[in-house]
């Protein structure tokens, strides 16, 4: 079975990297960019069929390695 | 006192640290392998500078997974001290032994120059060769270290004394000028809650010889060795 977890900075932690892509893409012309926030995208295959027990399982990979919760949330799909 | 210097692979500070060391203490400090798994008789543990695992995820993230954390979870409990520098500081909050986090850099630069610290206290086993409100020279060297925690964090680390050192001006001015890399409230370092776990993001240990530039950074180990020789 395939997740993907989305790791985002939480809400109210500068993304720099984000302000950076806005700005360029402001100056490349494109108009009306407003905030650009930047996250990661991990797809992970898992052994585990059960998509309920997969997605528990994924949670707990991000709690413990994939986000760090002080700074990142994180959301996990079954893909 | 009897150091240990832990060698996380893609660590690359560690011989800096270990000069330091051995200047200060007359001995040269055990390297770790990240693979080991204990630290008996250790009184200080050092986490160097580098960039661990490739800062791969984040950094700090893999190495705070590594097997010897729990030695140094465990040394921490003891009351035993703890110093991690630059890389090692990001792996010590990835690990939890410190709160908060190291952000990009807010310029998104990486910052190689020398910084100025304000000694925040004294009377710690790391800063007592200073003076408090001392201003000292610090090379820093990093990707990563504009410091966060949230508000409550942060006011708990002020209310309670564990802002080890700002970055300031050379004449002490904590202003956002000094704060090269955006951390909240200039935070440069800080304490754990007993004072004897202690992150920091520049390298005090670069600046320990006059063929260095200067030794700025000296008191630091040299306070270190006094106050744990008993220990």
């Amino acid at each position: 079975m395939k997740l993907v977890v989305t790791v985002m900075l939480k809400a109210g932690v500068l993304d720099p990297q984000g302000k950076a892509i806005g700005q360029a893409l402001t100056g490349l012309g494109f108009e009306g960019v407003g905030e650009v926030r930047v996250g990661k995208r991990i797809e992970l295959e898992l052994a585990e069929t059960d998509p309920v027990a997969a997605e528990a399982a994924g949670a707990e990979m991000a709690r413990k390695l994939l986000a760090n919760m002080v700074i990142e949330s994180f959301k996990v799909e079954v893909a | 006192m009897r150091a240990a210097i832990v060698v996380f692979p893609g660590i690359n500070r560690e011989r800096d640290m270990a000069i330091a060391l051995e200047r200060a203490t007359g001995h040269k400090p055990r390297l770790v392998w990240h693979k080991e798994t204990a630290l008996d008789g250790i009184d200080l543990v050092v986490l160097p500078g580098g960039f661990s695992h490739g800062d791969y995820l984040r950094c700090g993230a893999m190495a705070a997974q590594a097997p010897i954390m729990a030695a140094i979870r465990t040394h921490a409990e003891r009351g035993g001290h703890v110093m991690g520098v630059c890389n090692g500081f990001q792996i010590l909050t990835e690990a939890g032994l410190l709160p908060g986090a190291l952000l990009r850099n807010a310029s998104l630069r990486f910052l190689s120059q020398d910084c100025h610290l304000r000694v925040e206290r004294a009377d710690t086993a790391f800063a007592c060769h200073y003076q408090s409100g001392q201003v000292f020279r610090a090379p820093m060297a990093h990707g990563d270290g504009n410091y966060f925690a949230d508000d409550d964090t942060l006011d708990r680390l002020e209310g309670e004394g564990l802002v080890a050192f700002r970055y300031a001006t050379p004449e002490g001015t904590i202003d956002r000028a000094a704060n090269l890399n955006g951390s909240a409230r200039n935070i440069a370092g800080i304490y754990a809650s007993n004072l004897r776990v202690l992150g920091l993001m520049p390298h005090p240990e670069d600046l320990v010889d006059p063929l260095m530039g200067g030794t700025d950074g000296k008191p630091l180990f040299d306070g270190l060795t006094q106050a744990l020789a008993a220990a």
